[in-house]
């Protein structure tokens, strides 16, 4: 009798010891998460596809999204505002509709009414990198005053106290948020700076060989200026060969911001051609993106509810501060999300 | 009117002239540092490549045609060299591959326009697009292709003759020679017969149509010495120029210099006299620092007081008009 009850008891420890896990395994999370994202699909529409930021973004939302079971695609307005509106027109009345729009703004009001519609439709929009006058579901990237501001400070540095203290900005045009912002931002800092003088600011129009034209006038003009400000590291390169062709290489301090592609912002800095960089984390904003798709998806909100800034932490680089993992590598990463 | 110099001898061509050496001489007075060696040769740089495919699209338009692939053709056709050369196709393959493909273009343009009679608008805005999709998806992975380390396209763009870059060189080279081939040659004086009456040009013997294929062959080389000439200077390239207005300008350069769109009209000369009106307003505005929207609107402004001034001064009648305006 003994011996069976042992038998009974050891039988009962066992039972409770095969159920238990089952027990504990009991979470809610994974059903809904997976209820809520599998069969989602997001749509990316940045500016062009062809540069490194969006090819950046592309590849890790494709990596995460399809990871949640969604369905992750991309349209190539390649610079035309016009066909990114084609875009997004398709998209919004195309059945099914995507879930999430994930939209980089050619400029603050293009867009606004279509997107609007796409939250009538009940779609999600973030928006990414360029602000626009739109109260999307989120905005996502940076503080562009702050990333002015950043690269005011980063020139008064590179100039430093015994230097002419004259600069030049090469602006991007006059109707993106970037580039207006970006100005504001500087004009801020330059404010508590009397000493530094702005003795030029064309625009370059985001094309290289405007910028290397209007720089290498500025240069002629003004041998003796101390840094430039440019406003995007895609035409930068114009600026740069500007400043290389005059001989003033080394001795004019240039500051950029970008993506923060490896060949395009750290060699360019490791080699002395740009003085400093305000770069963007790309695996920080993306995830901010995943996070936010992740989140809204989830929600149960209407699509318009609220319209939080999740701002992308900038830093200020400089050939001092680079380390092996300062810049991501965009043909690496392209190859780990297999595209 | 008693002046022995009449209103009438004012064409577009000399009001052009008249307003860039006017400009130049109130620039050189009131600009400090506007009259300088540095600024004179950042002035020709600036105009240059846009001189050169300016100098294609003249010999187009004045035999009656219009060239708008030439920018798709620049961009692409040194951005697919810069791409084999990175992954690594041997020099000499791939400047052979794509100076084969620039002339193909060339070809297939004029062939359209010659065999087809496809309006020359309608072709090379078809083949344009053509090009910048084609490549742009198939053949380039990025907007932008850096030169490699150590090649000659980046030696080229480092290259200084008496601190004056290649470019400036090349395009006086060219338009020496577009000079020499439009005025001295047979075949340059039948491009103007051709553009203005292609009719009565191939009534009297003219090889119109081989002639015709030769000049889009021609422009479609222009714009791959301006896109090697671009890739030097700037180390790399950048499609995004084919949606920029660059197109424009290059037609503004050979309309404002006085090349008529009609054909038959205009040579060298008018481009030159494009260029440097182009040039030195681009360089006082940018001296001046004056905003990219009113640099639009002053450049355009320019275009049309010329425009209108020619019209007015040298009215349009049944002598002159021609059929087929663009």
């Amino acid at each position: 009798m003994k011996f069976a009850k042992l038998i009974l008891e050891a039988a009962a420890i066992a039972a409770s010891l095969l159920t238990a896990p089952a027990a504990m395994a009991d979470d809610p999370g994974p059903a809904a998460y997976s209820a809520a994202l599998s069969g989602k699909r997001v749509l990316l529409v940045p500016l062009a596809m062809g540069f490194d930021l969006a090819q950046g973004w592309s590849a890790i939302l494709k990596r995460e999204v399809e990871a949640f079971g969604g369905t992750f695609e991309t349209r190539d307005p390649n610079w035309s505002t016009e066909a990114g509106a084609q875009a997004l027109t398709e998209a919004i009345s195309s059945d099914p509709h995507p879930d999430v729009l994930v939209v980089m703004s050619p400029d603050l009001n293009s867009y606004s009414k279509i997107l609007k519609k796409a939250q009538e439709a009940g779609i999600y929009v973030i928006l990414i990198d360029n602000p626009a006058n739109f109260p999307a579901d989120a905005y996502v990237g940076s503080d562009w005053n702050k990333l002015g501001q950043l690269e005011a400070e980063a020139v008064i540095k590179g100039c430093g106290e015994g230097s002419s203290k004259k600069i030049a900005l090469i602006q991007g045009d006059e109707v993106n948020a970037t580039s207006l912002y970006q100005y504001a931002g500087i004009a801020k800092v330059l404010e508590s700076h009397p000493d530094f003088t702005v003795v030029a600011k064309p625009d370059s129009n985001w094309d290289a060989t405007n910028a290397r034209n209007a720089a290498t006038t500025v240069l002629q003009q003004n041998a003796d200026i101390c840094g430039i400000i440019d406003f995007w590291d895609g035409d930068a390169t114009g600026t740069s060969a500007a400043i290389r062709d005059a001989g003033l290489a080394g001795k004019v301090f240039l500051v950029t911001t970008g993506g923060g592609e490896k060949t395009a912002d750290c060699a360019t800095l490791e080699d002395g051609t740009y003085g400093a960089v305000v770069m963007t984390d790309l695996a920080r904003e993306s995830g901010d993106m995943v996070a936010m798709i992740k989140y809204l998806l989830q929600s149960g909100q209407k699509p318009g509810t609220a319209s939080p800034y999740i701002y992308t932490l900038l830093k200020a680089t400089t050939k001092a501060d680079l380390k092996p993992d300062t810049c991501w590598d965009l043909k690496a990463l392209q190859a780990a999300a297999g595209n | 009117m008693q002046f022995s110099f009449g209103w009438k001898t004012l064409n577009q061509e000399r009001i052009v002239l008249a307003i860039a050496i006017g400009l130049f001489v109130v620039a050189s007075v009131a600009l400090p540092g506007f009259l300088t060696a540095g600024n004179l040769v950042a002035i020709l740089r600036s105009v240059s490549v846009l001189g050169i495919l300016s100098l294609g699209m003249a010999v187009v338009i004045i035999g009656r045609g219009i060239d708008l692939s030439i920018v798709a053709v620049m961009a692409m056709s040194v951005a697919w060299y810069l791409q084999m050369l990175g992954n690594g196709v041997a020099d000499l393959t791939a400047f052979a591959l794509a100076l084969s493909g620039v002339l193909a273009i060339g070809l297939v343009n004029g062939f359209l326009v010659a065999y087809a009679e496809v309006p020359a608008i309608f072709v090379t805005l078809a083949s344009g697009s053509f090009v910048f999709g084609y490549v742009r998806s198939q053949l380039i992975a990025q907007d932008a292709v850096p030169v490699p380390h150590g090649h000659w396209v980046e030696a080229l763009g480092q290259m200084r003759l008496a601190s004056v870059p290649p470019e400036v060189f090349l395009f006086a080279g060219l338009a020496f020679a577009a000079f020499l081939f439009l005025r001295f040659t047979r075949w340059g004086r039948f491009v103007y017969y051709a553009g203005d009456n292609p009719v009565a040009a191939r009534n009297i013997g003219i090889p119109v149509r081989p002639m015709l294929m030769l000049r889009y062959m021609i422009s479609a080389l222009a714009a791959f010495v301006s896109g090697l000439l671009t890739a030097a200077s700037l180390q790399s390239i950048n499609s995004r120029v084919v949606n920029s207005t660059l197109l424009y300008d290059i037609v503004l350069v050979a309309v404002i210099g006085g090349i008529g769109l009609s054909g038959g009209k205009g040579g060298v000369r008018n481009v030159l006299y494009g260029a440097a009106l182009i040039g030195i307003l681009l360089n006082t505005m940018t001296i001046i620092d004056i905003p990219l929207l009113y640099q639009n609107l002053i450049k355009s402004t320019i275009l049309l007081a010329a425009i209108i001034f020619d019209g007015v001064i040298n009215p349009r009648d049944e002598q002159t008009a021609q059929q087929g305006d663009i």
